[in-house]
């Protein structure tokens, strides 16, 4: 893994036509997102606002994706949703690939009974139905984004932590690491200088992967209305779509640019994801 | 097998168990110090109405007293009063275990023979047209949340075709009996079955393909057609035994993703199992209901990794010993 360039990545990431699709989705994707305050006045989410707009309206001129049970835009809902789902996703990606590290990188250095009990815990958490627990935690915390970040963070940690842990152990048998210990190196400068770029872009192909799966709990969390009351997402226009009873008015443009969104963002970062890990992980390659 | 590892496995499972009801215990303890006031967030209760319910779910004394009566009532089978239909919590989800057995234990096995089977054509023969279409579609349809796919597919077959019922586990006031309900009921699960089958096919297929991939490569399969076995047997009889193991052991993993994906699948097909109990109670929120179903929830899949556990290591000697 070492021997991967930096041009070498770019190079092999150009090659791969899905991946740089992949890329290129998730930046428009991100622009929208960024642009949302912009592209959408508040008052096109606000139900008061929208009295005077016709319910249940199929796309027009006017309403590009037609309009909700209660007047408002569905899409300008699409664009605001695309802020939270992705804000979500990025956030609780962050914080998951945080613990799963520190986790990851103290079990593997430490050893002994430390790297046991850390272990224990860790297949612990592997093993209990991640989404249950969710539920449960999401059900106690309350509504709110930060919760939701909080809940999708503490239950997929472990295996990023299972993963990091791995590598460590065989980064800390190489021999530089040896020779940085007898010129009477601290463990703190060896995990810094030695352990942490060689789990580095392992750290970064898991992150990848983690978004989408973050993004997909998220839009799941708010369907089930345990997800942030107050702001537009993706999954919360699902359940208020299924609530409000669109399935049986054939209200297809209620609930299809939702799920269509979420498709395509969570597609593209497992592409982009997939193609990073590949490169980076070269026995992957011939797959 | 070395009954270390079997012993191994058994206590590692309970551990895990005993870790599950630890955190059912204290996690509707860590917010709010009573969890009287949490449960009952935003509804007024007079002080005498507190105090009642205190002594109703064991909140009088310390912790450690509290999680004492806590886990003997849960050893004596008592999961607690549920707050939206004043029964008992055990009463409530054994009758919504036996629709959801059905469901998520067809769908499961379903989805498991569906990717195997297109996991090992796709393996075998690399690169080609059935390869590339079947692993584009396998990240497609793991890319699709399953609630949105059982939306999509209420709209199309149960509200435009008219092919499917809309919901429920039989028609509404059906007097039919025998044969005839059953063939009922399965026309009511069967859309539900096929969007968690599909929505979780493409896990298996995935897997199934990359280990058939790896064994593709190994000696025992060139010694196999030095012997002048056809390209059908060595598959049959030296590849796949060889390339299932890995699939074992994602099965149980699996079976959780499935069991969960029935939370909104159930819900939005109104089949009356303990997805929709779920819902039910985090709209509640029913909280003693959400202890017990989490608790079950776990146990089944502490379970699914047990079996499985010991059924990879009756499978490979290398793993579980002779």
């Amino acid at each position: 893994m070492t021997a991967v360039t930096r041009s070498d990545v770019l190079r092999r990431f150009r090659r791969d036509r899905l991946a740089l699709v992949g890329l290129i989705v998730l930046l428009g994707f991100a622009a929208m997102a960024l642009l949302a305050p912009w592209l959408v006045d508040d008052s096109a989410l606000s139900a008061v606002a929208s009295l005077d707009n016709p319910t249940w309206a199929k796309p027009s001129g006017e309403f590009l994706l037609g309009t909700d049970h209660l007047g408002r835009s569905v899409a300008a809902q699409f664009i605001a949703g695309s802020r939270v789902s992705l804000f979500v996703g990025l956030m609780a990606t962050i914080f998951t690939i945080a613990i799963g590290s520190a986790v990851g990188i103290v079990a593997g250095f430490a050893g002994k009974w430390l790297d046991a009990t850390l272990m224990r815990f860790t297949d612990w958490f592997l093993v209990i139905p991640f989404l249950p627990l969710a539920i449960v935690l999401a059900a106690v915390l309350g509504r709110g984004i930060w919760n939701v970040i909080f809940v999708i963070s503490i239950t997929s940690w472990p295996s990023t932590a299972r993963l990091v842990r791995a590598q460590v152990l065989t980064v800390r048998e190489r021999l530089y690491v040896d020779r940085a210990r007898a010129l009477g190196a601290t463990q703190l400068h060896v995990i810094r200088r030695h352990v942490l770029p060689n789990v580095a872009p392992l750290i970064l192909a898991s992150a990848t992967l983690a978004v989408p799966i973050s993004i997909l709990t998220e839009t799941t969390l708010s369907f089930l209305g345990l997800g942030d009351p107050t702001q537009a997402s993706w999954g919360k226009t699902l359940e208020e779509a299924f609530q409000a009873g669109a399935i049986s008015r054939s209200a297809w443009w209620y609930y299809l640019p939702a799920g269509v969104g979420i498709v395509t963002v969570v597609l593209a970062f497992t592409l982009f994801g997939r193609a990073l890990e590949e490169i980076l992980d070269p026995r992957l390659r011939d797959r | 097998m070395r009954p270390r590892f079997v012993i191994g496995k058994v206590l590692g499972a309970l551990s895990t168990l005993v870790f599950v009801v630890v955190v059912n215990f204290f996690l509707f303890r860590i917010v709010n110090d009573d969890p009287v006031e949490s449960m009952f967030r935003g509804r007024n209760l007079s002080a005498d109405q507190k105090d009642r319910l205190r002594q109703q779910f064991n909140l009088d004394g310390s912790k450690l007293q509290q999680f004492g009566a806590y886990s003997r009532e849960l050893v004596s089978g008592n999961l607690g009063i549920s707050l939206q239909s004043r029964r008992p919590v055990t009463t409530e989800i054994g009758e919504a275990l036996w629709p959801t057995i059905a469901l998520v234990g067809t769908a499961t096995t379903l989805s498991m023979v569906v990717g195997v089977l297109v996991g090992i054509r796709a393996g075998w023969r690399r690169r080609s047209a059935f390869d590339v279409s079947s692993t584009t579609l396998s990240m497609f349809t793991y890319s699709v949340p399953d609630f949105w796919l059982a939306m999509l597919s209420l709209g199309l077959f149960s509200v435009q075709l008219r092919i499917f019922p809309t919901g429920g586990l039989e028609d509404a006031g059906t007097t039919a009996s025998g044969l005839a309900l059953l063939a009922d009921r399965l026309h009511h699960m069967a859309l539900p079955c096929l969007v968690l089958a599909i929505a979780y096919v493409g896990e298996y297929a995935i897997v199934m393909r990359s280990s058939m991939l790896d064994t593709v490569r190994e000696d025992y399969l060139q010694l196999a057609r030095a012997k002048g076995l056809r390209d059908v047997q060595v598959r049959r009889r030296h590849a796949v035994p060889n390339a299932v193991l890995p699939v074992v052991s994602l099965s149980a993993l699996n079976f959780g993703f499935v069991l969960s994906g029935s939370i909104a699948v159930e819900s939005i097909f109104s089949w009356p199992g303990l997805g929709q109990a779920t819902l039910e109670a985090i709209r509640g929120p029913d909280f003693p209901m959400l202890q017990g179903l989490f608790l079950l929830f776990s146990a089944a899949v502490i379970a699914a990794n047990l079996i499985v556990d010991l059924l990879y290591g009756y499978l490979d000697p290398r793993v579980g010993g002779r």
